[in-house]
């Protein structure tokens, strides 16, 4: 009788010291983020002013502000999302409401999986074979665009076709028992109540373009630049590649620090609250559609 | 319809531009363009490797006889070494006698290797131009020493970059698997229900942040950490890059087996519980087997997004091509040298299909880590029912 | 002195009260029926008497549930222990991903209980007394999914025989399973009233006809009536009861 009293200790003390341990686990998880953020945030704030984000870099990029590297990162971010935006929805469109399950749909999934998992670096690769050498962009906006345009088509392709496969196949059926045509009950009935989701996609593909370095290393990226692009052949400047560059290979990296803090924040600004926008989306419009 | 093929179509296109180009390394001579290699006309070598070359200018290789030719001492000359030879005047103000003069001293040095640009072979050269092979599938895999901008050879052994990009990757997983299992366990099976709605979107928000911020964070802190802490004369060190991919490969960890967790069926754990295992009892013996599969892919693809993480890597890892034979130490990628040389890498030239080949290895690591996770999953779900 | 002596219960799923004042006795090696329609509560309550609700976030009990005389609600009750003397056999079938062996084997394991030969009688005593030895001696240790579905439920009847509980729940042990499986399971239940206490949550009336003592009858969460299982199906002294013993609704 001792010896299973003695056992059931043991075995609530063996659950006490591992969830503990699980716990703690989980908390510092979230903590190092806290903790990243916050380093981040209180080294970059002091550098940023009006004129950190309105003014061109200055004396070796140590002084002045980023104003070309945000209007850079922007440009890329529209120039991606208006190719990446309508090919991955009509894609997934067709995807999701014309093909039939079988060995092709299998293809297109599985292609589409594996373009997701290509490393970023492949990317920038394949973009300067394509898009800078044969089809002769040259280093620019649009090579770049392209480049994490293809980047992100994953994204979006696999956020619409959860939202299309949320919508329930009662309204499909109701609009073609009103005698609507498939295409009528796709574009008007089906993509109005998915729209919202859709855009959640879209805002987590803008994070995740805006932070890429790897594929504009060599598509679109100039070093240092102290001028606004005029077309979409020019070079730019950008966020990510900015702060790779003043914090490993500046003329002076000990004076750019500060310059270096002050990007990693804004990137950080741009992409935490691209993701905490669709999050926030994402369950208003969950709600929504579940009152439905 | 057409749209709907894109992913294809890019993948096709990533696989032919990469292999093309890459394929380019096996078709060149691995000499630089405009330079050749010459001996005595008399010497009965006609033809070298590209290994022999390098260890014959690394002075291992000093005598013809060890490649199968005369016994006669290797005497190495090089366009600047003609200056020891012949005099300013000699040679002419514009250099215009060079082509003249590298033949008369090819000529007469029976045991000469030269190596010189074609602007200054002479039209009746006497030396003998040397072939050389092109680089082998095999030696690329294996050479040990990545330095693709060697004179007079390049060096393209990608073992280094190779096992550099499997130790830091490994490494990461090393770290981040049992971080990334314990949070999963507490979110999924221990943590209550709203503990757990804060926590994971904000675990999920670490996958958010850019990973060249991440290679800044870890420039900035820790590098310096690891180098006071180890004591080294660098922190730019394979363990930097290891600590980093953790933390950039724990989202994907957590969630994805979190959510494999999460799939046990209620009726397995209660069956448990009703049998007086305890709570820890049932986590430990009925939900981790259950999800082992998914917990697997989760590592997996842990594992191949390290593989392929670029900036962060770059940054923090020193970026020496040597072997690796500690974690404390610089160490290279496979990413980051592309990241890193492709920039001053001509167009076209060997240097840049190099690269290329870089991508292809690359392209089929990730492609079979993606198909393996496919694999397990599918094995996963089919065991279940 | 009764074996599970209930007063009392209210129980709350978060605002919604599943259980009103419920108090309910149950005698020594007696099969205990609870029945009603879906949602009234027996199965709630049923998982009561192992503490399996404790599993749901944001519930709520008051009253006092005894267990040979002690309360298994009180602080220092260790519920392992507890679970361990109340073994349960559930709705559908559900055996572990494991071999036959290991199914049955894994309560004594997980109890630390380590000696080989020990677990090897155990096993067998226990598969034997569901009398499904003769089918399972040769493939012990094959996976217990190969099984059909009625000798799944009986493998799991092993289970919880198997760690020596004196109490045994049954919650609609044989609602997923064909006629003949159902009439081995209740053939089962009236062997192992000898040596356990047994209660059982089912759907299908004449079952608790055939094999328990007593039935209770539940409805929207509040006992009806309990009496002797012949009572309460020949003179139901509640209208409610005889409305649903004759079919008129549930």
């Amino acid at each position: 009788m001792t010896k299973e009293i003695h056992l059931a200790k043991q075995k609530r003390r063996n659950q006490k010291i591992a969830f503990g341990l699980f716990q703690f686990t989980s908390y510092a998880v979230v903590g190092l983020l806290f903790v990243i953020l916050a380093f981040i945030v209180i080294k970059g704030i002091g550098v940023i002013s009006w004129e950190f984000i309105s003014e061109m870099p200055k004396e070796g990029m140590t002084k002045g502000g980023i104003f070309p590297a945000i209007v850079g990162t922007l440009c890329l971010v529209f120039g991606s999302m208006i190719f990446a935006f309508p090919v991955g929805v009509l894609a997934a469109i067709y995807m999701n409401e014309y093909v039939k399950d079988g060995w092709m749909k299998k293809i297109i999934k599985q292609m589409t999986n594996n373009l997701a998992g290509v490393p970023s670096i492949v990317f920038g690769l394949f973009g300067m074979a394509l898009f800078v050498n044969k089809l002769e962009f040259g280093d620019s906006l649009l090579a770049g665009s392209l480049t994490l345009g293809l980047l992100v088509l994953p994204v979006v392709i696999r956020t619409t076709e959860e939202s299309l496969k949320s919508v329930d196949d009662t309204f499909r059926q109701a609009s073609l028992g009103l005698g609507a045509s498939k295409w009528q009950t796709t574009s008007k009935v089906v993509f109005p109540i998915a729209f919202p989701n859709i855009i959640t996609g879209l805002i987590l593909s803008i994070g995740r373009v805006s932070g890429e370095t790897a594929p504009i290393l060599f598509t679109v990226a100039a070093y240092f630049l102290p001028k606004l692009p005029t077309s979409i052949f020019d070079q730019a400047m950008a966020l990510p590649y900015h702060l790779y560059v003043i914090s490993t290979s500046g003329t002076n990296i000990e004076a750019s620090r500060e310059m270096a803090y002050g990007t990693a924040l804004i990137l950080i600004i741009i992409v935490l609250i691209s993701n905490l926008l669709a999050n926030a989306l994402r369950k208003y419009f969950g709600k929504k559609v579940k009152m439905n | 319809m057409l749209s709907s093929a894109a992913t294809s179509i890019t993948v096709v296109l990533i696989v032919f531009f990469l292999f093309i180009e890459g394929a380019g390394v096996f078709s060149k001579k691995p000499i630089e363009e405009g330079f050749l290699l010459a001996v005595h006309a008399s010497n009965p070598i006609n033809k070298l490797e590209p290994s022999q070359v390098k260890d014959i200018f690394d002075q291992k290789i000093t005598n013809w006889k060890q490649l199968g030719g005369k016994n006669e001492p290797i005497v190495l000359f090089r366009t600047e070494d003609i200056t020891e030879f012949y005099s300013e005047e000699e040679l002419g103000e514009n250099f215009e006698y060079f082509p003249a003069k590298i033949d008369e001293y090819v000529s007469k040095t029976p045991g000469v290797i030269a190596f010189f640009s074609d602007k200054y072979k002479a039209k009746d050269f006497h030396g003998k131009e040397l072939e050389i092979n092109k680089i082998k599938i095999f030696e690329f895999l294996s050479g040990e020493e990545w330095f693709p901008t060697a004179q007079p050879i390049a060096q393209m052994g990608v073992k280094a970059l190779i096992y550099g990009t499997l130790w830091v990757s490994f490494g990461a997983i090393l770290l981040a698997l049992p971080i990334g299992l314990a949070a999963a366990i507490y979110l999924s099976e221990i943590a209550k229900k709203r503990t757990r709605n804060i926590l994971k979107p904000l675990i999920e928000l670490l996958a958010g942040i850019p990973s060249v911020v991440y290679g800044f964070f870890g420039l900035v802190v820790i590098v310096p950490l690891i180098q006071s802490v180890f004591g080294l004369p660098v922190g730019e060190t394979g363990l930097a890059g290891s600590i980093v991919l953790a933390i950039m490969a724990l989202p994907t960890i957590i969630t994805i087996s979190e959510d494999a967790m999460r799939t046990t069926p209620r009726a397995m754990k209660e069956a448990s519980l009703a049998l007086g295992a305890s709570h820890w009892q049932t986590i430990y013996k009925v939900v981790i087997p259950y999800s082992a599969s998914g917990i697997t892919a989760g590592a997996i693809l842990g594992i191949g997004r390290a593989i392929g993480e670029t900036m962060a890597v770059l940054m923090v890892t020193g970026n020496a091509a040597i072997m690796p034979h500690t974690l404390l130490a610089p160490l290279r990628t496979i990413p980051a040298t592309i990241a890193a040389e492709l920039g001053e890498a001509a167009n076209g030239g060997l240097h840049y299909q190099s690269l290329f080949a870089l991508g292809c290895i690359l392209f089929l690591i990730t492609f079979c880590i993606n198909m393996l996770v496919e694999l397990v999953t599918n094995r996963g779900s089919h065991k279940k029912h | 002195m009764q074996k599970i002596e209930s007063k009392g219960i209210n129980f709350y799923y978060g605002e919604t009260q599943a259980l009103h004042n419920v108090s309910l006795s149950m005698k020594e090696n007696s099969v205990t029926a609870l029945i009603g329609p879906s949602g009234c509560g027996k199965s709630t309550y049923l998982r009561l008497l192992n503490r399996m609700n404790d599993l749901i976030d944001n519930t709520k009990m008051t009253g006092s549930i005894l267990i040979d005389g002690q309360d298994i609600y009180e602080k220092n009750t260790n519920v392992d222990d507890l679970r361990k003397n109340v073994g349960m056999v559930f709705q559908k079938p559900n055996p572990f991903p494991k071999s036959i062996f290991e199914n049955v084997a894994y309560g004594l394991k997980v109890n630390g209980i380590t000696d080989k030969k020990t677990i090897e009688e155990r096993v067998i005593t226990s598969i034997e007394q569901v009398a499904l030895w003769g089918e399972v001696k040769d493939k012990l240790k094959k996976s217990a999914f190969e099984l059909s579905g009625g000798q799944q439920q009986r493998l799991c009847i092993a289970r919880a025989l198997a760690i020596q509980p004196s109490i045994l729940l049954m919650d609609e042990p044989t609602s997923a399973l064909d006629p003949i499986s159902t009439s081995k399971i209740e053939e089962l239940i009236y062997e192992l009233k000898k040596q356990y206490t047994i209660v059982i949550v089912t759907h299908n009336m004449q079952q608790a006809g055939r094999v328990s003592d007593t039935t209770a009858f539940f409805y929207m969460g509040e006992l009806i009536e309990y009496d002797k299982t012949k009572t309460i199906f020949t003179k139901p002294s509640q209208k409610q009861t005889e409305d649903y013993i004759t079919g008129r609704f549930g």
